[in-house]
């Protein structure tokens, strides 16, 4: 096979089939941010970090000096700087994990400094024993990891909007996050309390300044639900809930409980102001959706995206991140043409249920127009939906759970923005 | 970790048959009244859990200016902080206005959420007759309550609020 026949496109705009990539080395070229690269125009013998030692040891590693731009964005309340977001930089990341320290945080009143020899975990209610652990004892417990997303109900929500944002790919999507966390299963400490029949709900609360709570279905404690007390192989971090967090797979952010302290085992759900007034999803009906906790099937081409330029013509790969919070991702396609043609992207192995999921699929620009989208089908077979559908279904004011297609407008200089197409 | 909805009521039978197989150290200790009595606060739309006390919405707009005003605006129009009355179109009018006129379902979310989280700055600082006359405010600032009736245990989970049937539940055997 020659190369001008392996090259030969799969679908519209210029996209290449994803086995490309496992068949030769391809050369590429790179999308950069705002700077062009700068080469030298002499080669030294040696750099001047190889004529002298280097630093030496560091009780705790931090990036590089040369990467200080890869930062959360915070946005706080004026009056409450510990009531707002900071986003995950999605754009400027690969891989499937999120560093801690990028990790996307949601307070509603700041982050608690807690002491873990004065924490305590009360499970009460509904049970035969109302029991309370210090995390000593918690730490003696049988434990898993479960590798998985948390995203904020409200992630996206800027999509809502009758314009498209022009901002950073992270900076209106990126209140998600993936961690591998590990703990003790819900299900171990409950079956110690006993829990009566009558139970139906598990009302969890935080011990930071909002005391936070919600509510949720007994039947997924009882699944998958993690009571984490590290993540990504350390302590859980303080903006993500040191020293122990409720991971509810797959269900959106505001359930995740972080420094959580109770668990209420009751008939009924307490009906908290974050499970009505919030994250409850208003339709055009007048009717709101409530207890929509899980996260259905999304994408993004993280890489080209807005902020990004195409600086030459060439072979670029198109990189992204695809979840669904109903199990694993099955398949990813690609469009370069608007979504008049799609291929199928490659998974990055592992692809794990309510878990990040990586694609990649090579693309050959040589300064056509393009738009590039990319649409998610999860193992239910749930389709990622294009905006104008998910907005008939919807309309404009749910706010919360926004998970359609996304695309990104490449112009002939290799400009890129955002668009509804 | 993967099971689906429909699965779940069987995982929770094999859950629990599987709990019995798993050897865990049972190092919880009986929680003591006092630690009960002291984290017990949650209360739920019939009342269950309102604690002692009362307010009117004459005292607790006192209550309101002095705590409330500064983020939500003058009579909980909005600020740096959500709007909580004064709607001016409804849900269904673009843009809606999701104020606890017009969106919250159950009056005790209010008195739940103001005693639990609010004010940002001092949360835990209001008494319950402070609390009870606040939400008394709030709930007559929405035209729900008239400014000298009083607000207690047993009045509060009987106040009619316009949206209680606007929430359709994913989990309707919960309510």
């Amino acid at each position: 096979m020659s190369k001008d026949q392996e090259f030969l496109p799969v679908a519209g705009g210029g996209l290449l089939d994803r086995r490309l990539f496992l068949k030769r080395s391809l050369s590429f070229s790179t999308a950069v941010l705002i700077a062009p690269n700068v080469l030298a125009d002499t080669e030294d013998t040696r750099s001047a970090w190889m004529q002298k030692p280097g630093a030496p040891f560091s009780n705790y590693g931090q990036p590089s000096p040369y990467e200080q731009a890869t930062i959360r964005w915070t946005m706080g309340n004026s009056m409450a700087p510990g009531n707002g977001v900071s986003w995950t930089p999605l754009h400027k990341l690969e891989g499937m994990i999120t560093p801690s320290g990028l990790h996307f945080e949601r307070h509603h009143n700041g982050v608690p400094k807690i002491d873990p020899k004065q924490h305590k975990l009360l499970i009460h209610g509904l049970v035969n024993q109302s029991l309370v652990f210090s995390m000593d004892d918690l730490l003696r417990y049988p434990m898993q990891s479960c590798y998985c997303f948390i995203e904020c109900g409200g992630n996206s929500n800027a999509a809502w909007r009758s314009e498209p944002i022009q901002t950073e790919l992270g900076y209106f999507h990126g209140m998600a996050s993936c961690s591998e966390w590990t703990g003790i299963p819900l299900r171990l400490l409950l079956a110690e309390a006993h829990v009566k029949g009558r139970a139906k709900w598990l009302i969890a609360e935080g011990a930071d300044a909002a005391m936070m709570n919600i509510s949720l279905p007994l039947d997924k404690a009882f699944d998958d639900c993690i009571l984490a007390i590290y993540q990504n192989g350390e302590r859980i971090r303080p903006e993500h809930g040191y020293p122990l967090r409720l991971i509810v797979p797959g269900w959106e952010g505001v359930v995740n409980v972080k420094w959580l302290r109770r668990l209420h085992l009751s008939a009924m759900p307490t009906m908290a102001r974050n499970e009505t007034a919030k994250y409850t999803e208003l339709l055009p009906s007048g009717k709101a959706r409530q207890f929509s906790f899980v996260m259905e099937a999304k994408s993004l081409i993280t890489q080209p995206s807005y902020g990004y330029k195409l600086e030459q013509h060439g072979l670029y790969q198109i990189s992204g991140l695809a979840w669904s919070g109903r199990g694993k991702i099955v398949k990813v396609e690609v469009s370069a043409d608007g979504g008049k043609s799609w291929a199928e992207a490659e998974l990055q192995s592992p692809v794990l249920a309510k878990c990040f999921t990586r694609f990649r699929l090579p693309w050959q620009w040589q300064g056509q127009k393009a738009v590039l989208k990319s649409r998610a089908t999860d193992e239910t077979g749930y389709v990622q939906p294009e905006r104008d559908v998910l907005l008939a279904e919807r309309g404009e004011h749910g706010y919360f759970h926004y998970n359609a297609i996304v695309s990104w407008e490449v112009s002939a200089e290799g400009g890129i923005r955002h668009v509804y197409a | 970790m993967s099971m689906r909805n429909c699965f779940w009521g069987l995982m929770m039978v094999g859950a629990f048959s599987a709990q019995a197989e798993v050897l865990t150290p049972h190092l919880g200790k009986p929680a003591s009244k006092e630690l009960l009595s002291a984290w017990s606060n949650d209360i739920f739309p019939d009342g269950t859990g309102l604690p002692a006390g009362q307010g009117t919405a004459a005292q607790g707009k006192v209550v309101y200016q002095q705590y409330c005003q500064n983020c939500h605006g003058p009579e909980g129009k909005g600020g740096s902080a959500d709007e909580l009355a004064g709607a001016a179109h409804g849900l269904k009018d673009n843009p809606p206005d999701k104020t606890i006129g017009t969106y919250w379902p159950y009056a005790s979310t209010v008195f739940d959420f103001t005693r639990r989280t609010m004010p940002l700055d001092r949360p835990g600082v209001l008494s319950n007759d402070q609390l009870y006359a606040v939400t008394a405010y709030l709930l007559h600032l929405n035209n729900l309550l008239d400014q000298d009736r009083v607000l207690n245990a047993e009045t509060l989970p009987t106040i009619p609020m316009p949206n209680r049937d606007g929430f359709v539940s994913n989990y309707p055997d919960g309510k």
